[in-house]
This record gives C-alpha cells, structure tokens and sequence, in this order.
C-alpha cells in the first residue's frame, strides 16, 4: 500500500487546515483524552440544543490522523440529532475495527480514513476523537438526567 | 583498537537481506531491539538440538553439558563487564527485570521511611516505576536531578541533591532518547561520598560502550542481552557481591533454596539465591555467543563506528533543517539520535519512511519525564549498531524529504 492511500488528500487537507480548531463558548459539554502511545491530545467541546448537536469544536495536538479525524468529527456530527450523531459514532467504530462494509454515503469524506484499518497501531489515532466525542454525549446525558431528577 | 567493517557484518545478519514494502530493509531502530546475527542463532539452535537439558539438576551427560553452556555463558559476561567473578553476574530476562530484581530484593531491605532514591530527568520508566512501587512500601523518597537544555546530566544540581538521606543514585548509562552519556565514573564517586549505592542502567550503555565495572565503580549494572546481539529474554544484573549476600531473594521456588521446611526455607549463594525456576537457558548461551560476537569486533571498535555514524547523522540530519534533541558533543553521547522535522508529527514520518523500507522509532521512548522536560509528546529516533552504514543514513535523509512532501 502506498503512503498516498492511507495520507489521503482530505486527510491532509483537514491536517493542515483544521476545521472547528478552536474553544466553544457556552459548550454544554468538553471532554478530553489522550492517545499514550503517541502522545495524541484532543478535547472535543459540543453545544447540544435540545435533542440535537448545535455545534461542536474541538482542541489538541498530535499525528495528522488524530487532529484529522477531529476535524471531520466537527463537520459530520454538527447539526445531526443525538441519536444520529451516535450511530454515526458507532459506524465509524465499526469501520475502523474492520468489522462492517461502511455506508459510504452516510459515512461522507470519513471514507477517508477507512486506509487506517491496514495499519493497526495507527486506529487508535483515528478513533481518539470518536471515542472523546461519545463520552462528552454519556457526560452530557448523566447531566441531564441529574437535572431532570432535581 | 582494530576498526570493523560493517560491510562484512552485515553478511552475519540474514534479516538484512529481506525487503520492506519491496525496499531493501534499512533497520535504525536497535536502541528498542537489536538484530541478531547468524552466530548467535545458531548457538540457541545448536543448543537445543544437540545439549538441551535442565541445568544444576540431572546426573547425567546432557545435563552436564547444558549446565556448562549456560555457566560458560556467566563466565563470558563477567569477563566482558570487568566483573572479578561470574558469581556477581545473575542472569534475568533482561533490564527491567534486573532494576525490579534490585529494588525488591535490595530496595526492600535496606530502604527506610525518608529515605532517597535520586533519578535523573531522562530515565526510561524501567528505571522509575521500580523505584515508585519500592518508595511506596518503604516511604522512601524520590528525587530526581535536573538535564540541562544540551540534554547533559546537570551535575551541579546532581550534587545538591546528594544528602545523607541518599540511599541509591539509579541513573542510565546511555540515555535511549538523546544517547547522553552522563560521567558515570563521577557520579559513582559523589554517590559514594554520600555514603549512597549506585545503579546503572545499562540497557543501552552495555550494548554500545567498552564496560568496566570495576573501573567504573558502581555496585549495581543492568543489561539486555536482546539490545547486544542476543535473544530475547536474556540479559542480566551485575552486583557487588557483598550487596547481593546482603539482599533478600527475590522469586521464591525450585533451585534458589538449600532446604525448605514447612514454615521456611534456606537459601543458595548468589547468583543462584536469585534465579528461582527453570532459568531460560538458550538464551544465555546466545548471549554468550552474542559476547564472543561483540569481542570479536572489539567494545572500542563498536563504539568508534557508532561515533563515526553519529557525527554524519547529525550533519545530514541538521542539512535537511530537523531539530536534534541531546548533545552534539560526540564524546557525550552515542548513536540514537532523536528530531523533529519541521512540525510533522513523529508517528507520521515514521509511518512515512516504514514505505520506504526505513525502520526508525516515534514516540516517547518509555520516557514521559524527559518528554515532558523536552516540551514535546513525542520524537522520532534513529539509532545504529554495528551493521549500521552510512548508506542506511542517506537512505533515512531521503525518505525524511519524502515526507517533508507529504506534509509540508
């Protein structure tokens, strides 16, 4: 395999150009994780307005599949309902464990990182943001089950 | 000193041969493992086909032959160290094994509450996370000198550390990140003064530099015999053999003991007091063999190859505009060399120039203290060994401006 398909253009083009790099005012919900064995950081901030994902940012460094990845989390869970945004969470796993054959069309530029899955220690790299992603919405259903009880 | 020709080493080395991604291997990662040559693979497979036995145990010849393989294998690595007897050598699975044998068995029974334990800044975690646990059961204390921002040890700061509180200085004789070479001859001084024991980690230090115990005077040396040509599994402890009278055991089971009864047990001499078990035999006598390689070449010709190696890694390298971390000195440090190039991401060029055939390591090096002293998550490494040519350097730097073009 070819450097090329694994550094896809759009992989590098969200590398180098990061959409949603930035902090989220009025976040309902920031999480952060780390990737021990690179070194990768992110931290994902997401706006939630009621059943949906109104917006999301997301901050870190790391290897450009990483920060890439996050870049693309941005742009694919925006504006979707939670339950979207979840699915989208675990086909995305799905893909990057191999498991499933991906739905390109739900799946969008995310394809992209579908080259990853052929070089095992880098997955962690693609899913960091995913996984950091996931446990901001757990963190933000406990809320609001914690306020809905009160 | 008679110097090698890594050319005709490399002929000893069959995995040199193979191909990677259809490009010829170009291997510059021996600082996380070395190769082996033919020599030492077929020591272990002579081993086993013709004197496999259990040692110190059976009444007859074969037994007998496999206990003198892998006592001749102590002998070698006691002569090779500048150790005054084989029965200061134990054989372990290797360094991080040996520094946990150290701090169980001496850790446990000469540390007290308050106690020191002085580190430096750029150990690798199998000389830290020992020494946490030991500080955990023992409420020693931890402490750990400065580096400079050359990547030297800061022996000012070093000194002021050293109290009558300091136990033990446990410190790498060749640093796996920057190849520092800290004056381990001084610094076993100092520590002696203060009344304290020192620790070498020689991991890498024993694999690449003419070693001198002795000379050195330290009282504890580890090594890996996978990291100097040999299996893995194998490698082993250097202790001062009044230290390692006075420690307790560290495994307990078959061929450590004199006599056991219900309630307690009596124990062998050093070095058997601490090799509990069936001991992986194989994999001394390859590290012997591994021994007989490497004094064949010569310690001070390795060295001086690496050297050479070293200085046009470190020219080219700086050439193509990447930033070196640890000293440019090359009578301070040895042959693993650690850079950024521009701002692309360690594991990216790595992943980059493994297309190319080119096998170099990214990440923190199992040293997240010095990373985090370096101010970045991670670095990538080039490292050299005997089989390693200038050709493998060039090979490196135009692999690296591939990358530049994926990145840049």
């Amino acid at each position: 395999m070819a450097v090329d398909e694994l550094y896809k253009e759009v992989i590098l083009d969200h590398y180098k150009s990061p959409r949603n790099k930035r902090g989220l005012e009025h976040a309902t919900v920031s999480c952060a994780r780390n990737n021990p064995l690179c070194g990768d950081e992110i931290t994902i901030h997401a706006r939630l307005d009621g059943d949906a994902v109104a917006e999301v940012s997301f901050e870190g460094q790391g290897c450009s599949i990483s920060q890439a990845s996050a870049s693309m989390l941005t742009e694919a869970v925006a504006g979707r309902s939670l339950d979207e945004a979840g699915t989208l969470t675990s086909d995305f796993r799905s893909m990057m464990e191999g498991a499933a054959d991906p739905d390109e069309d739900e799946m969008g530029d995310l394809i992209a990182l579908k080259g990853v899955v052929k070089y095992p220690v880098r997955i962690k790299c693609a899913v960091l943001a995913w996984d950091t992603f996931q446990e901001a919405l757990q963190d933000a259903s406990g809320k609001a089950a914690g306020a809905s009880a009160h | 000193m008679q110097p090698m020709d890594p050319h005709a080493i490399r002929k000893d080395f069959p995995i040199l041969e193979r191909q990677v991604h259809g490009k010829p291997l170009v291997y510059l990662d021996s600082t996380a493992t070395s190769q082996k040559p033919r020599q030492v693979i077929e020591a272990i497979t002579g081993f086993y086909e013709d004197h496999n036995a259990n040692v110190h145990r059976g009444i007859y010849a074969l037994a007998e032959e496999a206990t003198e393989a892998y006592e001749s294998a102590r002998a070698k690595i006691a002569s090779f160290l500048g150790a005054p007897d084989p029965s200061t050598i134990v054989f372990t699975r290797g360094t991080t094994e040996s520094i946990n044998l150290v701090a169980h068995a001496w850790g446990r029974t000469f540390l007290r509450e308050g106690d020191e334990v002085v580190l430096t800044e750029m150990e690798h975690h199998s000389n830290i996370v020992p020494w946490q646990l030991a500080a955990k059961d023992t409420g020693a204390v931890l402490r750990y000198a400065p580096i400079t921002d050359d990547g030297l040890l800061d022996v000012d700061a070093f000194r002021a550390l050293l109290t009558d509180r300091t136990k033990l200085v446990a410190v790498s004789g060749q640093s796996n990140v920057l190849g520092t070479l800290p004056p381990l001859r001084d610094i076993a001084a100092l520590a002696h003064d203060a009344g304290a024991k020192v620790l070498v980690d020689g991991a890498q230090f024993v694999s690449h530099n003419p070693v001198d115990v002795a000379a050195l005077d330290v009282d504890f040396l580890t090594f890996s015999g996978h990291k100097m040509l040999g299996p893995t599994g194998s490698g082993g402890l250097y202790g001062r053999r009044e230290l390692l009278e006075a420690m307790g055991p560290y495994h307990g089971g078959g061929e450590m003991i004199m006599e056991v009864y219900p309630d307690r047990s009596t124990y062998k001499e050093p070095p058997f007091k601490f090799e509990a078990g069936t001991p992986p035999i194989a994999q001394a006598v390859g590290l012997g063999a591994a021994v007989d390689y490497l004094e064949g070449i010569g310690m001070d010709a390795v060295r001086a190859h690496e050297r050479e190696l070293t200085a046009y890694a470190l020219e080219r390298l700086s050439g193509i505009g990447a930033r070196i971390f640890g000293p440019t000195d090359l009578d301070l440090r040895g042959g693993a060399v650690s850079f950024w190039l521009k701002d692309v991401h360690p594991h990216d060029l790595a992943q980059v120039l493994d297309q190319e055939g080119v096998a170099i390591r990214a990440g923190h090096h199992c040293a997240q203290i010095l990373m985090r002293r370096l101010g970045v998550p991670a670095t990538a490494r080039a490292s050299f060994y005997v089989y390693n040519v200038a050709e493998d350097v060039d090979a490196l730097v135009a692999a690296l401006e591939k990358a530049e073009e994926v990145f840049g």
